[in-house]
């Protein structure tokens, strides 16, 4: 079974490839084919590949909570139910990434324990709080709107499973956007008090934003390999410029300000111009010492646990009943 | 915006309690989401939550309609008080562990699978037309809670203590299910709600058909509780009616 075989792990920090096949996978990717399961890879690529969509995949299963926080808080029966969707959603992207993950011969287990473990990364944006419904909105129209400049590329990229899995993601997120922005027209349409809630929020939510897109790109350590491997097609810096190009106007159309005053609009080259990112902020959130980071980890590990008897269960049912079917077999034979 | 205060017919009422009981189960469903024993719960239980939030959108559109007063669905599910609503109290018990939830969601969808295959016969032609509607929804939650309360009956030591743990808790709040009042006789004498007493052998065939695969035995209480009907609740609606109602309370006349 070929499945066994990418079961295998390649142990060892450092692989030797073979010149020759490195050429001919290079050559793949420049003539934009699509790398597949069964594929030859380099090693490299594989793992670059398993940390990434595991990632995304741990971002999409940890950003649950945030918003989870408030379907039960949900102002109108029509948001409760647009929230619950989108909540259900991000699950369900977690479940194709990584099933996505699972083709290059990593199970869902063991990325899973390395999420619950604390050795694998999410999503920075996961570890702030949602401190009102306004957050709902920025969440939606900030942070979607982020990560479907990260991931429209990524419909492109050049390992198959991935980017098919973000087509069908990309969809629901450009949907989750429009929501979100929603959100936040309605609230900036409604009393001055909903209004103040949604530039509360905006303040709170646009720099860890902006962070999202990570570190600029003459700090970035992967992106030179992976713009070679098609991985990436654009850099940090370059998708970090075109949100806020997006971003700024949408949010003056709400009538809100960006909390930076370094904030203005280049006639020369028609982008929007923005201050410094806090750089130590970002690595302090991203090495755990962001405002939810334990408690984003500790809700996950309490489910985890506590389902720990459902799952065993449901395989015990499974192998009780297989052994009970084949015991039928045997005495109908 | 303070509590309001319907002008409650019996149709009004009957129509509040399907809808109550709707939307307190969907709560109660949407408080797993993000913290179910895997990812394919979290995303089955919001769904069923999902089904049962539609439902009840549609009931109190249509609750609204009856009284005639130009209410909307989130007037009556926003500011009406604990001891206006009128679910079952069955709906409203705290989520509890997994095996809880899979047997509540077993006992409610045994009853209103058939509940909705009837309905959609009723000469309430909206309820009948939500009945179409429901009554494949539900046949999804049975099948799917069902399978669930098989394979926990019969998984475990663990997962069988906590289920009959679980059946041995829910089993006296079924009677409500069955219950028929002057409200109820009403709806049943015109032909608008359907005769429990007609469900009552689907309900116990179901049952004891999943019962038997779980290899669990019927809970012989001799007592049911009783009052939701009335709207007289267990302690836990007021609590979830507070965080549910909160925003909308707090802000009286905004729109969100």
């Amino acid at each position: 079974m070929y499945s066994q075989a990418l079961n295998e792990r390649i142990e060892g920090p450092r692989v030797v490839e073979d010149p020759a096949k490195l050429a001919a996978f290079q050559a793949r990717i420049d003539a934009e084919e699509r790398i597949e399961p069964n594929d030859w890879m380099p090693e490299a690529y594989r793992r670059t590949l398993v940390r990434q969509i595991g990632q995304h995949a741990h971002s999409e299963v940890v950003g649950m909570l945030p918003e989870g926080n408030w379907i039960t808080r949900a102002p109108s029966l029509r948001r409760k139910a647009a929230l619950l969707a989108k909540v259900q959603d991000e699950g369900g992207h977690g479940l194709y990434l990584y099933a996505a993950a699972e083709t290059l011969g990593v199970s869902r287990e063991e990325l899973y324990e390395q999420l619950l473990a604390g050795k694998a990364k999410y999503s920075s944006i996961f570890n702030y709080p949602t401190l009102t419904w306004a957050d709902i909105g920025c969440i939606g129209w900030l942070v979607d709107g982020a990560a479907i400049m990260n991931q429209i590329p990524l419909c492109r990229t050049s390992y198959g499973p991935y980017a098919r899995a973000m087509i069908r993601i990309c969809k629901e997120e450009s949907f989750h956007q429009r929501q979100g922005y929603e959100i936040m027209l309605t609230l900036c349409r409604g009393t001055a008090e909903q209004k103040a809630m949604a530039q509360d929020a905006l303040n709170r939510w646009w720099w860890p934003s902006l962070m999202m897109f990570g570190p600029p790109d003459s700090e970035s350590q992967h992106t030179e390999q992976s713009m070679r491997w098609k991985i990436k097609r654009f850099t940090n810096d370059e998708l970090r410029q075109k949100f806020v190009d997006a971003t700024v106007p949408q949010g003056l159309y709400l009538g809100l300000t960006f909390p930076d005053p370094e904030l203005r609009f280049d006639e020369t080259t028609g982008h929007w111009r923005f201050g410094p990112i806090d750089w130590s902020e970002f690595k302090r959130v991203l090495a755990g010492q962001g405002p939810c980071n334990r408690e984003r980890l500790a809700a996950r590990r309490k489910a985890h646990e506590e389902g720990a008897w459902v799952r065993e269960a449901a395989l015990a049912h499974a192998a009780k009943k297989r052994a009970r079917e084949r015991a039928q077999r045997i005495a109908a034979e | 915006m303070t509590t309001i205060h319907l002008e409650e017919t019996p149709h009004l009422t009957y129509v509040l309690r399907l809808a109550d009981s709707a939307l307190v189960l969907s709560h109660r469903l949407s408080e797993w989401c993000g913290h179910a024993p895997m990812l394919e719960e979290d995303l089955a239980l919001a769904n069923i939550a999902l089904d049962l939030l539609g439902q009840a959108r549609l009931l109190y559109e249509h609750a609204a309609a009856l009284e005639g007063r130009g209410r909307s669905e989130d007037d009556l599910a926003y500011l009406r008080d604990a001891p206006q609503f009128k679910n079952l109290l069955i709906c409203e018990l705290p989520r509890g562990d997994f095996a809880f939830t899979v047997v509540r969601q077993t006992l409610v969808s045994a009853f209103f699978h058939p509940y909705w295959q009837l309905a959609r016969g009723s000469t309430d032609r909206t309820l009948a037309a939500i009945a179409e509607k429901a009554e494949k929804e539900v046949a999804y939650h049975l099948r799917h809670a069902g399978a669930w309360l098989v394979r926990l009956g019969d998984g475990t030591e663990e997962s069988r203590r906590r289920t009959l743990e679980a059946l041995d808790t829910l089993w006296p709040y079924t009677g409500e299910l069955f219950e028929v009042d002057a409200v109820g006789e009403a709806m049943i004498e015109a032909g608008i709600a359907p005769d429990p007493a007609s469900i009552r052998p689907v309900f116990e065939d179901t049952l004891d058909r999943l019962l038997a695969d779980a290899e669990l035995a019927r809970p012989s209480a001799a007592w049911m509780q009783t009052g939701g009907l009335r709207g007289v609740h267990t302690e836990h609606l007021g609590h979830m009616l507070a965080v549910m109602q909160h925003l909308p309370r707090a802000y009286p006349g905004a729109r969100w």
